[in-house]
């Protein structure tokens, strides 16, 4: 099986600062999904930034989707940023703009139809069960209800790989819930999917990968979520 | 990678284009549309800026046509020596009216000349203690107006080569001032409006600057999902055409009306000095070339403005 993401030994720092990851090395299998849990300050932002290609490796590679994005030239960035979806815990919506327009905003980007991007921007909305909304503004949403908005964003277009950085931070328990079995359900339905995540009691119920971060390294690689990440 | 190309349903380019372009087009123009005071002001600003100049020029171009037009008066006076007999003088009058380039020519005796002083001066008495006539006998020359400036020059070369005539003056020094002077004026006018129109550049490159400010967060979350730059430029330098446009309008319709405001008097004045001159106006050409500079300046101030701030907002 060809890998969506690997990371070889990689480090990475904030201009002369001291390595915020040290020596990483993983592989995310096509169509696997998985969980980076970590202390705060431990580098998971940062991993997943590495991923979007929002910051560049100091030392090492990281090939996402047989791209080397070590060697990626800028202008062809915006090109690889599509290729994946990417959640924020911010949810980075834009207020003035309705859910169908937010979740139309990458589909206008690469320049589909009018007619195909209606069509598609509602089924990215009936798959995070926000049908009836299209017309709302994101403030209008609940807290939840907008975390779905970027998630259709981020799946509108099918991409192979979505990542997100802590989804559910802003959410409380039962609205964290129902967003992690959404991206459950893209799991299921063949996206690989890579979750930032402080969430580690949610996540132990679920039957997938965690990767642990302590202090820029990888402490531990559990297969599954069932195993007690404690020791 | 998804399967929008294999499924066939991304439309050509071409068409896929000019959606996309006439979207946005309209997309900015909305925009402008919800802000109609904002958008009015900053088009306000740059069409005065863009009316003073061409203003200034059509003035410029309406002084030289009202001068030429005066040049129809214009005369030349061939001072006769006192040896030409009254009656060659006459026949050098004859000859000169035949000469090409010369519309008329009259001859004015000496004693003519002594009445039209006398009459004219109200020195008669001081005149009655002279003895002799000093003034002489005068040919005027009215020149035909389709003459160069330098064929007058050569045609006044060859009186003054006659041999009957002494001095051959040609009243137009104050015209060459004024020509003089306008030279000076049109350059002028070329320096300011190229300052000016930096200054529509800069205007708009500044309302652009401040509209990229607002849009920080939403420049961001596009770059953020794989945005282009070009898809977050187009945006930007649409709204600096439709700045351009609107301004480039708003000083032709200035300019328009105060032509307008302008022609009832103009037309007054000229036929108080009996000139069938009216005001030039703007041709279609010029009429077209307003909103046109008006676009071009929008597109180089936001230009301007787009790449120098659009870069400092890269996602962190
Ligand atoms: N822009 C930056 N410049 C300098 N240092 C930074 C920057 N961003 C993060 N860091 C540092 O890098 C380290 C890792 O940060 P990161 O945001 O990846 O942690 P995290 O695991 O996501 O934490 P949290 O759970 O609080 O979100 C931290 O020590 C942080 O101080
Ligand atoms: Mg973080």
């Amino acid at each position: 099986m060809t890998d969506i993401v690997h990371f070889h030994r990689l480090s990475y720092r904030y201009g002369d600062s001291p390595d915020v990851l040290t020596d990483v090395s993983f592989r995310l299998g096509q169509g696997e999904m998985a969980f980076i849990t970590g202390h705060s300050g431990a580098g998971k932002s940062t991993l997943l930034r590495l991923v979007a290609l929002l910051s560049r490796p100091t030392r090492g590679q990281v090939v996402v989707n047989g791209i080397n994005l070590s060697t990626l030239p800028r202008r062809r960035v915006p090109e690889f940023r599509q290729q994946i979806g990417i959640v924020f815990q911010s949810f980075n919506l834009l207020n003035d703009r309705t859910v169908h327009d937010n979740v139309a905003l990458p589909l206008v980007i690469r320049g589909y139809r009018h007619q195909d991007i209606g069509r598609r921007v509602r089924a990215a909305l009936d798959s995070v069960g926000l049908l009836g909304k299209e017309k709302m503004l994101p403030l209008m949403l609940s807290g939840g209800e907008q975390q779905r908005v970027g998630i259709a964003r981020a799946i509108v277009t099918k991409p192979a790989l979505l990542i997100a950085d802590e989804p559910t931070g802003n959410l409380d328990p039962q609205m964290a819930r129902d967003v992690m079995q959404v991206f459950e359900r893209f799991h299921q339905a063949g996206v690989s999917v890579l979750v930032a995540t402080h969430a580690i009691d949610l996540i132990r119920r679920m039957p997938h990968r965690i990767l642990h971060l302590d202090h820029g390294r990888i402490s531990q690689d559990s297969p599954s979520g069932f195993q007690d990440t404690a020791g | 990678m998804n399967g929008a190309e294999r499924d066939g349903v991304r439309p050509p380019w071409l068409s896929r284009w000019t959606e996309h372009h006439a979207r946005v087009m309209f997309t900015t123009l909305g925009r402008l549309w919800r802000e109609p005071l904002s958008t009015l002001f900053t088009a306000a600003v740059i069409g005065i800026t863009l009316a003073l100049p061409a203003g200034l020029h059509v003035l410029v171009q309406n002084v030289r046509a009202i001068s030429y037009s005066w040049e129809e008066s214009l005369q030349a006076s061939l001072f006769l020596k006192d040896s030409t007999s009254p009656e060659q003088g006459r026949a050098l009058t004859q000859t000169l009216q035949r000469r090409p380039g010369v519309a008329r020519a009259g001859y004015i005796s000496r004693e003519q000349s002594l009445a039209e002083f006398r009459e004219l001066s109200g020195f008669g008495q001081a005149l009655d203690l002279l003895q002799d006539n000093p003034l002489p006998a005068v040919i005027v020359i009215t020149p035909r107006r389709e003459l160069t400036r330098e064929q007058l020059q050569q045609l006044m070369n060859e009186f003054s080569a006659l041999p009957e005539v002494e001095i051959a003056k040609l009243d137009q020094k104050w015209l060459e001032r004024l020509y003089a002077i306008l030279a000076i004026v049109e350059r002028v006018v070329y320096v300011i409006a190229a300052l000016l129109a930096l200054a529509v550049m800069v205007t708009v490159g500044n309302t652009i600057r401040l509209d990229i400010e607002n849009r920080r967060e939403e420049i961001m979350v596009m770059k953020l999902i794989g945005a282009p730059n070009s898809f977050i430029r187009r945006p930007f330098l649409y709204t600096g055409v439709w700045y351009g446009l609107l301004g480039g309008l708003i000083a032709w319709l200035l300019l328009y009306g105060a032509l307008q405001a302008l022609t009832g008097p103009a037309l007054r004045l000229a036929s108080l000095y009996e000139s069938t001159h009216s005001l030039t106006g703007l041709s279609p050409a010029s009429s077209l070339l307003m909103p046109g500079v008006g676009i071009l300046l929008g597109i180089l101030g936001s230009a301007w403005a787009v790449g120098r701030h659009l870069v400092k907002h890269e996602p962190s």
